[in-house]
């Protein structure tokens, strides 16, 4: 082998592209010509120092929302009667608006309680929606456990600390729900708790936290992109259970859940 | 009495209590949601190139959204294995119908020959045992030299070393032979070297 020949090879080499004999060749070149080994060198530094800048930049998280919120748009096409939706809101908005025509302070309370209900509406789709990215963000590699144990002894303690809150951490593996680990996260720029399930092959994230937005009475399960949100609580506790399971068997994971822990017993 | 204002029932499950869920609407909503669970994990390597052959913010993001809308809508003919590059390809076919768009001169992506034939504007390396000692330089000279390098170089190397690609991923990519492959990034290395070296000798 010639430098000409080694000085294109031995890229190949440094990125382990070539098959043993080649890499031989290469080397047995290398070790005969000072020009060469010294090309090596500085290319092998180069590219440790190129790795080690990390120059890849993460790709801004707004283009992530607006990418995801793309995606899920043959969802929202089949969602063509939402005008009709809105319309007949605006109408009984305008009959309701109507019977308190006459400015009353009445009608600027019930005004105020209006807006606050919808502020309430429009924070509870964020966290909603809050909910569905974190999940997703969840099933990326390597995103998906902080702490990764079956062991709900090793969980529950992780979490001390890190939240205001000792969410509760149950094994439910015998009803079917592997608890594979726990996670720290951010809805709506607090700080929650993910307790992470399997079930089968799918992932339940369960994200527990401080009450956010509006208070939640009973179950309340809904569908965001596709994915199903089942929220409830338990003392004093917001839960939301977020999975590509059918919302059947997310309900069943709920029930269970709850099930287990008022159950007497050692926990 | 505030019935009215509660939140609109999603999409889905207001299909279904309607019961006029559709097989295909349902499909389409299952292949979006796989699409979604292969593809976005690779979202920052496709930010990345872009952000090199876009060479700013706006239009990286703009094709980067554009390279998702296009994979999703061709998702069914996606055959695997390797989504990460299945995914860079298409962003590569987005960044180029865009130069052609807005009619370059420089045409930018094209598998540019004369790149290749012109001699290098950088100075030739010397290849003397010196220039081993190359100094650590900071991310951000780095990727000022690597976005300053002429494009199948920079598209090459940056496939390489930060989308991690191998040379026969990188040649299905930029739709050349192996062979190429290994010259590019020779000369992308040995030019990004020269520039390093200056870049060097401007530093305080």
């Amino acid at each position: 082998m010639n430098c000409a020949d080694a000085e294109i090879m031995l890229h190949a080499l440094i990125d382990g592209e070539l098959d043993a004999g080649h890499a031989r060749d290469v080397e047995a070149h290398v070790a005969t010509c000072p020009a060469c080994a010294a090309e090596l060198k500085t290319f092998r530094a180069m590219r440790a120092t190129m790795a080690a800048a990390n120059l890849k930049e993460a790709a801004p998280a707004h283009l992530r929302s607006r990418i995801e919120a793309a995606l899920a748009v043959p969802a929202a096409r089949v969602s063509a009667p939402r005008p009709s939706w809105f319309a007949s809101m605006r109408e009984s908005w305008k009959n309701f608006f109507g019977g308190f025509a006459v400015g009353t302070a009445l009608s600027a309370a019930v005004a105020a309680s209006l807006v606050i209900a919808v502020v309430r509406n429009d924070q509870n789709q964020q966290i909603a929606s809050d909910i569905v990215s974190a999940h997703l963000r969840s099933l990326q590699a390597g995103h998906l456990t902080d702490v990764e144990t079956s062991d709900q002894h090793t969980v529950k303690p992780w979490f001390n600390g890190k939240l205001d809150v000792a969410p509760p951490v149950i094994d439910l593996t015998a009803q079917g729900f592997t608890l594979i680990g726990g996670r720290l996260d951010y809805i709506n720029g607090q700080p929650v708790a993910s307790i992470v399930y399997h079930r089968r092959k799918h992932v339940i994230n369960l994200f527990v936290g401080e009450p956010l937005g509006a208070a939640v009475h009973g179950v309340k399960n809904e569908t965001v992109q596709g994915f199903n949100i089942r929220h409830w609580s338990e003392g004093g506790l917001d839960l939301w259970a977020v999975s590509d399971i059918d919302a059947g068997e997310l309900d069943e994971f709920g029930q269970k859940f709850t099930a287990a822990l008022h159950a007497p017993g050692p926990s | 009495m505030l019935a009215p204002l509660q939140q609109p029932t999603s999409a889905v499950s207001w299909m279904a209590e309607r019961g006029t869920m559709a097989g295909d609407a349902n499909d389409e909503h299952d292949k979006a949601r796989r699409f979604r669970d292969a593809a976005l994990p690779h979202l920052d390597d496709v930010y990345a190139l872009a952000r090199y052959l876009m060479r700013n913010a706006a239009d990286a993001e703009d094709t980067v959204q554009e390279c998702y809308l296009r994979a999703l809508r061709h998702f069914d003919s996606y055959r695997g294995p390797a989504m990460k590059p299945w995914l860079l390809a298409i962003l590569r076919n987005v960044c180029n119908a865009e130069f052609a768009r807005r009619g370059r001169q420089e045409t930018e992506l094209a598998d540019d020959e004369e790149a290749e034939a012109t001699p290098p504007i950088w100075q030739e390396p010397q290849a003397s045992p010196e220039t081993a000692l190359l100094r650590q330089q900071d991310g951000d000279t780095i990727r000022r030299l690597v976005a300053a390098l002429p494009q199948p170089f920079r598209e090459a190397i940056v496939m390489r070393e930060i989308n991690d690609l191998s040379y026969n991923e990188i040649a299905e990519v930029a739709g050349v032979p192996v062979g190429t492959v290994m010259s590019r990034l020779a000369r992308a290395r040995a030019m990004l070297r020269s520039a390093w070296t200056v870049a060097e000798g401007a530093a305080p």
